[in-house]
């Protein structure tokens, strides 16, 4: 597998000026990136999240060339970001949430044949890569409406057909559904979710909602504080904070006893019970009984997991 | 050799969008001549008031208004807009700029197109061709060549004058209008001889920054008059070096800045 993404000791350290006394200021330094480590492969579809101001956009900024790093020494693509910025450029995606990088007077048409020159693509491949995102992403009853009018959902649309029309081989997103409707936030996974299946771009996403990360990531790296506190499946997360499986049963008439150990809850007719290993006996034994009417498993929430994780004061 | 084609884009993108606002077009048009005219009525005022201005009569003076209005007004058509990454920077949309595969500079002056300012380039060029003709300049061809050539020097020094001032705002956000005092100040200081200022002002920003380079040495030179500072002759000629410097100069303070960027949250 070839590394698209490598990371060591990556770091960026910000001065802010705290007021100490009436006049007088203190410079303080703050690391909002202490250290991170990373290594992504080509294809991969990586998840990285963390709390408001845990470090994960300023990431993403120093392996775009946006920020040069205070510390530490990145290489995406093989190339350095900040010293090889316009290079990289060609060959990365980049949409962030929170801006756009359209023209906000013209409408997509004009947005996306200004990008074919200045990505200098040719022609024909522009076209073919225009022709799949307008299919996928149903741009086509705006495509001539000026960026301005253009709602949130329609165009975030059109940020993520902007990102993708030179064929980058990584594509970061920064909160690509933030303030999006359930609908449109479909849309954007969906089609995300299609992209990352064809194999050949790298996607690495930061996001709040983790609806995003269940459905597209198989890895998860999870920021604090500027370090990382976890990095692997979204399993592995579950099993290392202990997080477990439910199960909720309907039952015609209470029972006296609960017929297994740990119960969550219990209102007489509906238990939960938490699941340790394997599910399949703990069903078996409950489908004995009489009363049964129902029986759900949940899968762990992994809200629950992160909120842990975030509020936990000196995480691993 | 660098592909001027992504650029030729960017700017058609800007004349596009400048369409959708014809009518706001249209009046900053006209405050622009009026702004320039105001200029040089200013300079014209003071010869109401004296005979001469720094030892030089009305239309030699009238020459330095000429040169300095010309090579300013180039420059700020040119390079003015750069004067928005104050906005620029304090919002962070400099980032989208950053993750395009084109220079940053040139993106961000391609970023607004100012052609209203067209109409101060038009009527500073006027001022100096009334200038050089009323002024009975004994026209050789070095004269010739330096009157061609000193506003574009010129324009090329405040050009990297933008520059550095509005770099500053990579360290301090806040800059508020310091940068003006040497953009617009320095286009003020120009359009006079600079033998009516005095003391240690004058040496910083006529020969410490360069400024007696863009008007008055070139004016001198065209005049065939002998500096009262007691300069030799040929130092107007130095004005296109001096513009090298400082657009060199100006090269690196932005190479330098824009690694000190600091972004916004998220």
């Amino acid at each position: 597998m070839t590394v698209v993404i490598a990371a060591h000791g990556l770091r960026k350290e910000f001065t802010v000026r705290v007021k100490a006394g009436r006049l007088r200021r203190e410079k303080r330094v703050v690391a909002a990136v202490d250290g991170v480590d990373l290594r992504v492969e080509r294809g991969e579809m990586l998840g990285y999240i963390g709390p408001n101001g845990a470090g994960k956009s300023t990431t993403l900024k120093m392996l775009t060339g946006i920020l040069t790093p205070s510390a530490g020494e990145a290489r995406v693509c093989g190339l350095v970001p900040v010293p090889q910025r316009t290079r990289l450029a060609r060959r990365i995606g980049v949409v962030f949430g929170q801006r756009s990088q359209l023209w906000w007077d013209l409408p997509l048409r004009d947005s996306f044949d200004l990008l074919r020159h200045i990505y200098r693509v040719p022609a024909a491949e522009h076209a073919v890569r225009l022709a799949r995102c307008r299919g996928l992403l149903d741009l086509d009853e705006f495509m001539d409406t000026p960026v301005r009018q253009l709602s949130l959902g329609q165009r975030m649309r059109g940020e993520l057909t902007a990102a993708l029309l030179h064929g980058p081989e990584v594509l970061f997103l920064d909160e690509p559904t933030i303030g999006l409707d359930v609908v449109s936030k479909q849309a954007v996974r969906s089609f995300l979710a299609e992209l990352g299946a064809s194999g050949d771009v790298t996607l690495v996403l930061t996001t709040h909602d983790l609806a995003d990360i269940e459905r597209l990531c198989q890895r998860l790296v999870v920021i604090d504080h500027g370090r990382v506190v976890h990095d692997g499946s979204i399993e592995a997360l579950h099993a290392r904070y202990g997080s477990r499986r439910r199960v909720v049963v309907d039952l015609d008439e209470p029972v006296g006893e609960p017929p297994e150990g740990a119960v969550v809850e219990s209102d007489g007719r509906r238990l939960v019970f938490t699941v340790d290993g394997p599910v399949a006996p703990v069903i078996a034994r409950l489908a004995a009984l009489p009363a049964l009417r129902d029986l759900t498993i949940v899968e762990p929430d992994i809200e629950d997991v992160v909120t842990r994780l975030y509020l936990s004061p000196d995480a691993p | 050799m660098v592909d001027l084609r992504p650029y030729a884009a960017l700017f058609r993108g800007q004349a596009r969008s400048l369409t959708s606002y014809r009518a706001s077009f249209a009046l900053e048009l006209s405050t622009n001549v009026f702004a320039t005219v105001m200029d040089v009525l200013t300079v014209l005022v003071l010869f109401r008031i004296s005979r001469t201005l720094g030892s030089f009569t009305f239309h030699e003076a009238l020459l330095m208004v000429g040169l300095s209005s010309c090579a300013f007004a180039t420059a700020d058509l040119a390079v003015g807009n750069i004067e928005r990454i104050k906005l620029y920077v304090r919002t962070g949309l400099l980032d989208a700029v950053l993750i395009r595969p084109l220079g940053a500079l040139p993106q961000l002056l391609l970023m607004d197109l100012p052609l209203r300012k067209l109409s101060r380039c038009v009527f500073g060029t006027g001022v100096l061709v009334v200038a050089a003709v009323t002024a009975g300049i004994d026209w050789t061809p070095g004269r010739v060549l330096l009157v061609v050539i000193a506003p574009l020097a010129g324009a090329v020094f405040f050009s990297a004058i933008f520059v550095v001032s509005a770099t500053v705002s990579f360290w301090w956000v806040e800059t508020g209008e310091i940068g003006s005092a040497f953009t617009y100040g320095g286009r003020d200081f120009t359009s006079y001889p600079i033998t009516v200022y005095g003391g240690w002002f004058r040496r910083l920003f006529a020969y410490g920054m360069g400024f007696a380079f863009v008007a008055y040495y070139p004016a001198l030179a065209i005049l065939g008059r002998a500096d009262p500072l007691g300069l030799p002759g040929w130092v107007g000629y130095a004005a296109p070096s001096v513009a090298v410097v400082a657009a060199v100069t100006a090269g690196a303070v932005w190479r330098v800045g824009i690694r000190h960027y600091r972004s916004t949250g998220s």
